[in-house]
């Protein structure tokens, strides 16, 4: 246990150290990140990967209100701490070629917000689970409104109000199980055994779905997603949707399925709904951006959609997919967004229809860049494929005409972003892109990870399937279960 | 019975050192006063002691009393410089605050109407003339008439009901008032209107909408420090009374009186939001903030559990440290910049980092972001109104807090993100102790508020 709470507070930790660094926050934030990959690292190859819950924590908390500090792993939270864990040393080590003012408190906050998500991602009682939540979505307000571009200060009030709304309706959501928990604690296995009629499991349905959508976001609840990640600094576009969009499937897989089962079952249709609407609105929005950070801001709408709508199908393939497809994107959108920002830094602008010929002047950029966009568009053989591949089928055993609608996506995905490569890294250089540089130290370092990881996750994808497995039959089971019994 | 008499002893003290131009002995004199005091709150813990039939020293009356001394204690702190610049007879604030402590000491402790009536008076009476301290001051002289009048009205209400509820019951001892609610078969049909009559006058003293009208005004007229105390101390203590008399002695007509209430609550939180939305003055903001507060502190009563009391405590203490840190930093910033405007915040961050990091954690308290006091306290009150599954009152608070976030961020919107001028506020010494400890206590009562859960 004592792995568990070293691997939750040492970002913390971290975060105070670099918050006193002064100048050399960069180096003492990157160690910190470094180690916390190294111990999730140790931490799963220690992983059993069975359905049971591992390191698990239990200590009193604010035990008159029958909170403790519950914590453990299990497969699926293994997989996302893996996924926070790697991406937030990419994040650091991709903001090397800025000088962001004020380092210290720039990289504290990262450090900060990765504590909150591993709480959120390791937490197995609802009130710690309700900490680690806003206690990520606090640091990321304040990187996304210091050091955001234009009219930052709006948008991110839209954002931090929209999710908080969501939260606060959670937090209401939680106290209605809590109350009526016969133990009287925020105990996940308290919550999994109450037994609430199909209308109370109705309401609770809408409470979490409709933080949890907020923050993925799925559709009509996306609206302050765009803005957003095109006014955030890059880092704090990466976080937002590399890791902190994976808080809302997460909390769909972990809270919202094995709690209210008869809920999801009444209103589990809506949701595959409104993902799929999510996939199309996006995807055709997607087509008309001028401006290629917004087109990936959508695209990752489309992508995130598509996870929700194989989760919510509720079948063995879909499930599986999510898991692998919730790391593949985490992965291929930070890369992205890291290639635009590369471009970004050396001819100041993303504006698709000014760049053109990158390719002649940085060959590098442009194969790496390249790769990550065939992970995005799910080729085979990257590790985009695999996830869709299963997300696809999951959706098609559920219904043939969501799977027709929802496959869309990889072809529209195909057409916009291979588009968008075109447009940008192809063609002739012109007087701005003619004297564009080529990647070099830590920019190479990074891409080449991601590449990397891109393409071994898309050959040899077992691991995480073998990692995962277990704990999705366990929750798959655990769920039918319980609807039998209600029904 | 000793806290009061310390309290006391130390006002005439302080008047009299005042008398002698021992301007520097004040506030060591007072500090020391208000230590002993804190003393024998802390032995008193446990004892239940009932003084002469009029007060009783519970752990409800101790804790409140506590809570009093030092947000007190707090504020004396802050006066450093601050009255030697607008008075030359500085001992008169010193006592004038001190007999109004003493006054909300009864507030919490009294078990006999008559004490409430007294101690409220105390307290309102020294309230009046430390609004209206800068004589010269138009805005300050308009506070205090504002409030002496109706202060003066809402006392009236209070007395009338004290009145009908005595001719009801033949006493104003609460056990016996209670006891009379619970035996007899038929409650007398004047009772109800005392009732009513009692809810209206304290509604004035808290602040609580539609009986709110003089807060922003005298908030705003009166000098910055005496602002601070009125609206944390002494609201505390003013909840305290309400709380001993309707979740105590009156709980058995709960149903009854529920509803006005209800009324009360949803006003008081929509009112004070919505218009605290739209200052553009920082010191106005926190007068109307102060009023949703005292919204959400009436939740509370909506459902009595056996908790409510100990939330109530909570919920004041997180407010009341959160809004003393909110009004240290409005002095320094006023003293520097001349004025208490958002904008006059603006790029505080840059200047004066830790002074703007206390701010936002104040913020953040009051807004009820998670780790902090003021999180717990929201989270109590909301479970407190959940036992009866009221989850429309809930829905609109969340509703309500939504608009919060939206004002408390606007300072911490204007201290981090915007430019401002390149002034440096020059905060002495025991700013920084007040700022520092209301931080401390605002982030341990956040992470860890099993201290403070089961102290009633």
């Amino acid at each position: 246990m004592e792995q568990l709470l070293l691997l939750i507070f040492l970002p913390l930790v971290g975060a105070i150290v670099t918050a006193f660094a002064g100048k050399s926050a960069k180096i003492v934030s990157t160690i910190f990140s470094v180690v916390s990959l190294g111990l999730a690292l140790v931490i799963a190859c220690n992983f059993i990967p069975n359905a049971s819950t591992q390191f698990e924590v239990n200590l009193p908390w604010i035990a008159d209100l029958g909170i403790n500090f519950h914590a453990g792993i299990d497969g699926i939270s293994m997989l996302v701490v893996l996924l926070t864990n790697l991406l937030v040393p990419i994040i650091i080590l991709s903001s090397y070629n800025h000088e962001y003012r004020n380092p210290a408190a720039f990289y504290a906050l990262i450090l900060f917000m990765q504590c909150g998500l591993l709480l959120v991602f390791t937490a197995l009682d609802a009130f710690l689970f309700y900490i680690g939540w806003e206690a990520a979505l606090i640091p990321i307000y304040f990187i996304c409104a210091i050091w955001g571009g234009k009219d930052r200060i709006r948008i991110n009030m839209k954002f931090f109000v929209y999710t908080i709304a969501g939260s606060l309706f959670m937090l209401m959501g939680i106290i209605y199980l809590y109350l009526h928990n016969p133990v009287q604690n925020f105990d996940i296995q308290a919550f999994y055994a109450l037994n609430l009629d199909g209308a109370q499991q109705g309401w609770i349905f809408w409470a979490f779905f409709i933080a949890f959508a907020i923050k993925m976001p799925i559709f009509p609840f996306h609206t302050w997603q765009p803005d957003t990640y095109t006014a955030a600094p890059t880092q704090g576009t990466m976080l937002l949707s590399g890791i902190m969009l994976k808080m809302g499937i997460y909390g769909v897989i972990r809270w919202l399925l094995p709690i209210v089962p008869a809920g999801v079952h009444d209103w589990g249709q809506v949701a595959i709904i409104l993902s799929i609407i999510g996939i199309v609105y996006a995807s055709l929005i997607a087509f008309t951006q001028k401006d290629a950070k917004r087109l990936v801001a959508y695209s990752s709408i489309a992508h995130v959609g598509l996870i929700s709508a194989g989760i919510f199908a509720f079948n063995q393939q879909g499930m599986q997919g999510a898991m692998v497809q919730m790391l593949s994107h985490g992965i291929n959108v930070v890369g992205l967004f890291f290639v635009l920002d590369i471009i970004f830094s050396r001819v100041k602008t993303n504006k698709i229809e000014e760049l053109g010929g990158i390719a002649k002047v940085a060959p590098q950029l442009a194969l790496t860049f390249l790769i990550i966009v065939l992970g995005t568009v799910a080729l085979p053989g990257t590790n985009g494929f695999i996830g869709e591949f299963l997300l696809l089928m999951g959706v098609y055993n559920y219904g043939i005409w969501a799977a027709a609608i929802a496959g869309l996506t990889i072809i529209f995905g195909a057409v916009y972003m291979l588009r968008m490569y075109q447009n940008v890294m192809l063609g002739e250089t012109n007087s701005l892109t003619i004297t564009f540089t080529d990647i070099k130290g830590t920019e190479k370092l990074v891409l080449y990870t991601i590449c990397a990881l891109i393409i071994v996750l898309g050959v040899y994808p077992k691991p995480i399937l073998h990692l995962t497995e277990a704990s999705v039959q366990h929750l798959l089971e655990q769920v039918n279960q319980k609807l039998n019994t209600v029904n | 019975m000793n806290i009061i008499i310390t309290i006391s002893i130390t006002a005439f003290i302080v008047l009299y050192a005042g008398l002698f131009k021992a301007n520097k002995a004040l506030l060591p004199l007072t500090v020391v006063g208000l230590l002993t005091a804190l003393g024998f709150t802390f032995c008193a813990w446990n004892g239940n002691a009932v003084h002469f039939g009029m007060m009783q020293t519970d752990n409800f009356a101790l804790a409140f009393s506590g809570i009093c001394i030092i947000g007190t204690l707090l504020i004396f702190l802050l006066t450093q410089n601050y009255f030697h610049a607008k008075s030359d007879n500085i001992a008169e604030y010193f006592t004038l605050i001190l007999f109004a402590l003493a006054g909300m000491i009864m507030m919490v402790s009294y078990k006999n109407m008559a004490m409430l009536f007294v101690g409220l008076e105390i307290m309102s009476v020294s309230l009046y003339i430390l609004a209206g301290i800068r004589k010269k001051d138009f805005a300050s002289n308009e506070a205090s008439l504002k409030y002496f009048l109706m202060g003066a009205f809402s006392t009236g209400f209070l007395l009338f009901g004290i009145t009908l509820i005595y001719g009801a019951t033949g006493s104003f001892d609460l056990d016996k008032i209670q006891a009379y609610l619970v035996n007899s078969q038929t409650i007398s049909p004047i009772f109800y209107p005392g009732v009513i009559l009692m809810m209206i006058g304290l509604s004035f003293k808290v602040g609580a909408a539609p009986f709110h009208f003089w807060t922003p005004d005298v908030y705003e007229g009166a000098p910055s420090l005496i602002t601070t105390f009125m609206s944390t101390v002494v609201k505390t203590a003013g909840f305290a009374a309400f709380l001993r008399l309707f979740a105590g002695a009156l709980a058995p007509l709960h149903d009854f009186w529920v509803a006005p209430l209800m009324v009360i609550v949803c006003l008081t939180l929509f009112i004070g939001n919505v218009t605290a939305l739209f200052q553009r003055n920082f010191k106005r903001m926190l007068a109307y903030s102060s009023i949703s507060h005292a919204g959400y502190l009436l939740f509370s009563l909506i459902v009595l559990t056996k908790n409510s009391e100990n939330n109530v405590l909570v919920y004041a203490a997180a407010y009341t440290f959160a809004s003393i840190i909110a009004f240290a930093v409005l002095i320094l910033v006023k003293q520097k910049m001349g004025s208490d405007s958002f904008e006059s915040f603006n790029g505080l961050a840059k200047r004066n980092p830790l002074i703007a990091l206390c701010l936002t954690v104040a913020m953040l308290s009051l807004a009820g972001i998670p780790l902090t006091a003021g999180f717990i306290g929201k989270y109590l009150m909301f479970l407190n109104v959940m036992t009866e599954y009221k989850t429309l009152l809930v829905a609109f608070a969340i509703l309500n807090a939504l608009v919060g976030f939206y004002y408390y961020f606007r300072v911490i919107v204007a201290m981090w993100f915007k430019d401002g001028a390149e002034t440096e506020l020059s905060a002495p010494v025991q700013y920084k102790v007040v700022l520092l400890v209301s931080v401390a206590i605002t982030l341990i009562l956040g992470i860890y508020p099993a201290i403070i859960l089961n102290l009633i």
